[in-house]
């Protein structure tokens, strides 16, 4: 196995009397598809907040690619290869879908103060967005309003607009949100073959597509680190089953 | 680009054929207020256009873009004051103070949004206001007379009027097609990206404030280019252009005329204009036919119609003119 | 000396009529999340109606109560036919949607009582200067604006504090939709709320107008400082706007009656009289900026939302 791609360090954040990440620390190796689950207001989305630079840690380091980038502001972040998708849908309305995927390309590509020629006839930002609507499977719908688009769609987008950027390392938040059981299986099966490129940190609900891709699992349970490893340590674990998996159904295998 | 002809693209061009042939009919029939009416109209279609590409398009609702008008027109007026005449020295100076200004004043302003943004801007624009009125060497409140139009070389005669409409009209022209390059290059990608969901702009590596500023600027230039035309088209330049009120005119304008398009505030100013002067002259007359007597003061009731409609429009029909005009496309053909 | 005492009353008499105004305008955007630029014209109206009725009734008190009633009428009306249809909106349309009604009163009053402006003259018992501290006289007028205000002031605190109307404003503010879960009548909460505004902004109106001015337009100058003071003291908060008043008030009074003096000592004499209202103003704008700046909340932050 490679070594970390991401490393977080006691990362603590309180707001007024709430502790939302209370001393977090966990790896993420290279290659790897790392799952955080854990019981509503465990603190996943603090944590993907401070991953990617909205929210400031109150204490802790957080390390990506050999450099720390605790202080490091969203952009940069992104620049540097971390791309981040959003668990309530974040897309460009009055755009295209190509349009809004091209957008992220459009950010890796250079600076943006160039006030002259159409940015939609430029092939070098058309191109690799295309590319990125056919890794999702939305590529008949390149010419869409996202107004005219599903709910499993703007999902699928919101996956696209985040491989557009070319990043080396994903921050999913709940992929599956909302999706049903066909349009799910088809993002599982999208990020089966992500996972073979990338390095996925993924948070998730559903279980059953947690347990099929995870190499790794961390438990959160308000906001504090109870437990780590492989997904077979962490069904078998006591204390994860008593605070998280009790009432929820198993998927076995 | 889509289907050519639309119920949109015929009134743009029937508008910009009027407005070409316009001073050819004031020559003919000798009625050369209309003129005027019109070249006012063209130099507030500007700074409307100006504000548009902030306000519309970026979402940057600004309620102190008069305030460039005055520094454009001040700026003409204070160097014809001190006896600089030349339009080389004017006017580059007029955009240089408009481009300090709107950069200092973005500065701090983009730092907020929302109603903080209006109201800081608003702020701005009439701390510039209070300033102007308290320079009493350059007329304060009553204002600045400028008996010298900018100087040019020889053939540019900005006193002719005929010369000078068609100067502002190309000016125009050259200003919307600017925007309108400018709003689908990538830096307009940017800007409208940033109006429709910012946090995601920053998420996918996009440093928003550099380019928010930029085309503030940008804006605030375009509107002082406007300053300067208006000090030499009323040879007149005074504080009051710069009251947030006017700011509110401007806005008006932008939204009557459909903020969507580049050529949207265009037919803005246009409407408003023309009604204001037109629709008191209509009721005149009508009245007069009808009863025999003018009805006196009739520029007030257009006000009076000119708030509730505002509001009507705000209410249900937010896209403005060109917003009824044009339908919003399902699918976009042709592109990339 | 007593200059200075004198305008430093001047500036919380200036800061008290703010007050009002400003009361207002942050009750109605931290209730309702409204921004109000018609909020001039109620000011506009306030003494339009007080110098109507106290012609008309000969009894300078009895046209102010009559023009306090009538500018709550019209500001509840107003609320009821326009504003209301605003709620929920982004801030555009209400500064959009109040902008072409801040056109229309302009015009209204104009069409109703013309263009010249209109007088109130001072009772007679009024124009007489009381003693407020050893050797310092001041126009009794003035201290009745003060003291009227203060009383205004205290009452709003209660009412807000502790009365059932003012926890459901208070709760209101925090939480539409649980407010009106609970059965109480929103609607007519944000009515009452927008006509005690619009009461408020008219009562500053009447009260000024005896020294100062009625006349077209007089809103638009004072709603400006009026938002300034919001800014300051911090949105939807009261106890914010009354500190901000009096701190604004009194910058603006004193730098008026001072700065030309210190500007008249470094440029020129007629730079002096000129300038000094303008820097006074460019004062609580810098203010207002680095309030915005620093500290976005405001100096005083509504505890809720």
């Amino acid at each position: 196995m490679a070594d970390a791609l991401l490393t977080i360090e006691g990362l603590t954040k309180r707001f007024g009397g709430v502790i939302a990440s209370d001393n977090v620390g966990l790896d993420v190796r290279k290659g790897e598809l790392h799952a955080i689950i854990g019981p509503n207001g465990a603190g996943k989305t603090t944590l993907i907040g401070q991953l990617c630079g909205e929210i400031v840690p109150n204490a802790g380091r957080i390390h990506f690619d050999g450099r720390d980038i605790t202080a490091l502001p969203v952009h940069d972040r992104s620049l540097l290869g971390l791309a981040r998708s959003f668990q309530i849908t974040s897309l460009f309305p009055h755009f295209t879908a190509l349009d809004n995927v091209a957008l992220a390309v459009q950010a890796h590509a250079g600076h943006s103060f160039r006030f002259w020629r159409p940015a939609r006839t430029e092939s070098e930002l058309r191109e690799p967005a295309r590319v990125a609507l056919d890794r999702v499977g939305l590529t008949h719908r390149a010419n869409t309003m996202l107004s005219s688009m599903s709910h499993g769609e703007h999902r699928q987008l919101e996956l696209a607009i985040a491989l557009a950027s070319k990043p080396s390392m994903l921050l999913l938040d709940e992929p599956m949100a909302g999706l049903g059981p066909d349009e799910s299986a088809r993002m599982v099966k999208t990020l089966r073959e992500l996972k073979r490129e990338l390095t996925i940190l993924l948070i998730e609900h559903d279980m059953e597509a947690v347990f099929a891709l995870a190499d790794r699992i961390t438990v959160l349970v308000y906001g504090r680190v109870i437990a780590s490893g492989s997904p077979a340590d962490i069904r078998a674990n006591a204390e994860v089953r008593q605070a998280y998996l009790g009432e929820q159904e198993i998927a076995h295998g | 680009m889509m289907a050519v002809v639309t119920p949109r693209n015929t009134l743009v061009a029937v508008l910009l054929l009027l407005l070409a042939l316009l001073p050819v009919y004031c020559s003919v029939t000798g009625n050369y207020f209309l003129m005027s009416l019109f070249t006012r109209i063209l130099i507030l279609g500007m700074a409307a256009v100006s504000l548009n590409l902030i306000m519309g398009f970026g979402g940057m609702v600004s309620f102190g873009h008069a305030v460039y008008l005055g520094i454009g027109g001040y700026a003409v007026g204070i160097l014809a004051k001190e006896g600089i005449n030349s339009g080389f020295v004017q006017w580059p100076v007029a955009l240089l103070a408009s481009g300090l200004f709107a950069l200092g004043v973005g500065a701090l302003c983009l730092r907020t949004r929302g109603v903080y943004f209006i109201m800081i801007t608003l702020a701005f624009a009439q701390m510039i206001y209070y300033v102007a009125s308290g320079l009493d060497r350059y007329g304060g409140d009553d204002g600045l007379t400028i008996y010298k139009r900018s100087q040019f070389f020889e053939p540019i005669n900005l006193s002719n009027k005929t010369f000078f409409y068609y100067l502002c009209f190309v000016l125009l022209l050259a200003c919307v097609y600017l925007v309108w390059r400018l709003v689908h290059s990538r830096f307009g990608m940017v800007i409208q990206g940033a109006r429709s969901n910012e946090r995601r702009m920053r998420a996918i590596g996009f440093p928003v404030y550099r380019y928010k500023l930029t085309c503030f600027v940008i804006s605030g230039v375009m509107c002082g280019l406007a300053g300067v035309l208006l000090a030499n088209h009323t040879d007149f330049i005074n504080p009051s252009i710069m009251f947030w009120t006017r700011s509110g005119d401007l806005i008006v304008m932008a939204v009557l005329g459909g903020m969507g398009t580049v050529f949207g505030p265009v037919i803005g100013a246009i409407a408003l204009l023309v009604l204001e002067e037109a629709l008191p002259v209509l009721i005149g007359g009508a009245s007069q036919l009808l009863t025999g007597h003018e009805v006196q003061g009739a520029r007030e009731y257009w006000q009076l119609i000119l708030g509730p409609m505002l509001l009507l429009i705000v209410l249900f029909a937010r896209g403005g003119i060109d917003g009824m005009l044009a339908r919003p496309p399902r699918e976009v053909k042709g592109h990339g | 000396m007593l200059y200075l005492i004198e305008q430093c009353l001047n500036g919380i008499q200036l800061g008290m009529l703010l007050f009002l105004l400003a009361a207002g305008l942050t009750l109605i955007f931290g209730i309702m999340d409204l921004v109000n630029l018609a909020h001039g014209s109620l000011y506009m109206l306030g003494a339009y109606f007080a110098a109507t009725f106290a012609a008309v009734t000969g009894s300078f008190v009895l046209g102010a109560i009559l023009a306090l009633l009538a500018t709550l009428v019209v500001g509840m009306a107003l609320e009821v036919i326009a504003i209301r249809r605003l709620y929920g909106r982004d801030h555009l349309d209400h500064v959009l949607g109040t902008f072409g009604l801040l056109l229309f009163f302009n015009e209204a009053v104009r069409l109703i009582w013309g263009p010249g402006g209109l007088t109130l003259p001072l009772p007679s018992q009024m124009l007489t200067a009381v003693q407020v501290l050893p050797g310092v006289f001041y126009p009794l007028y003035r201290v009745v604006i003060i003291l009227a205000t203060l009383a205004v002031a205290l009452l709003l605190y209660v009412l807000v504090m502790r009365t059932r109307v003012g926890m459901l404003i208070r709760a209101g503010a925090s939480n539409r939709e649980m407010v009106g879960a609970l059965g109480v009548n929103i609607k007519l909460l944000y009515t009452l709320v927008f006509g005690l505004g619009a009461a408020l902004a008219g009562f500053a109106g009447l009260m000024q107008a005896p020294i100062l001015t009625v006349q077209i337009g007089m809103g638009e100058n004072i709603l400006i400082l009026a938002f300034v003071v919001i800014i300051i003291g911090g949105l939807g908060s009261i106890r914010g706007a009354f500190v901000a008043a009096i701190i604004v008030g009194l910058i603006d009074t004193i730098g008026r009656a001072f700065l030309p003096d210190l500007v008249r000592h470094f440029v020129s004499y007629s730079a002096g009289s000129s300038l000094g209202p303008s820097l006074s103003s460019m004062i609580i704008y810098m203010l207002m900026a680095a309030v915005l700046i620093f500290r976005p909340e405001g100096l005083f932050p509504a505890a809720s939302k």
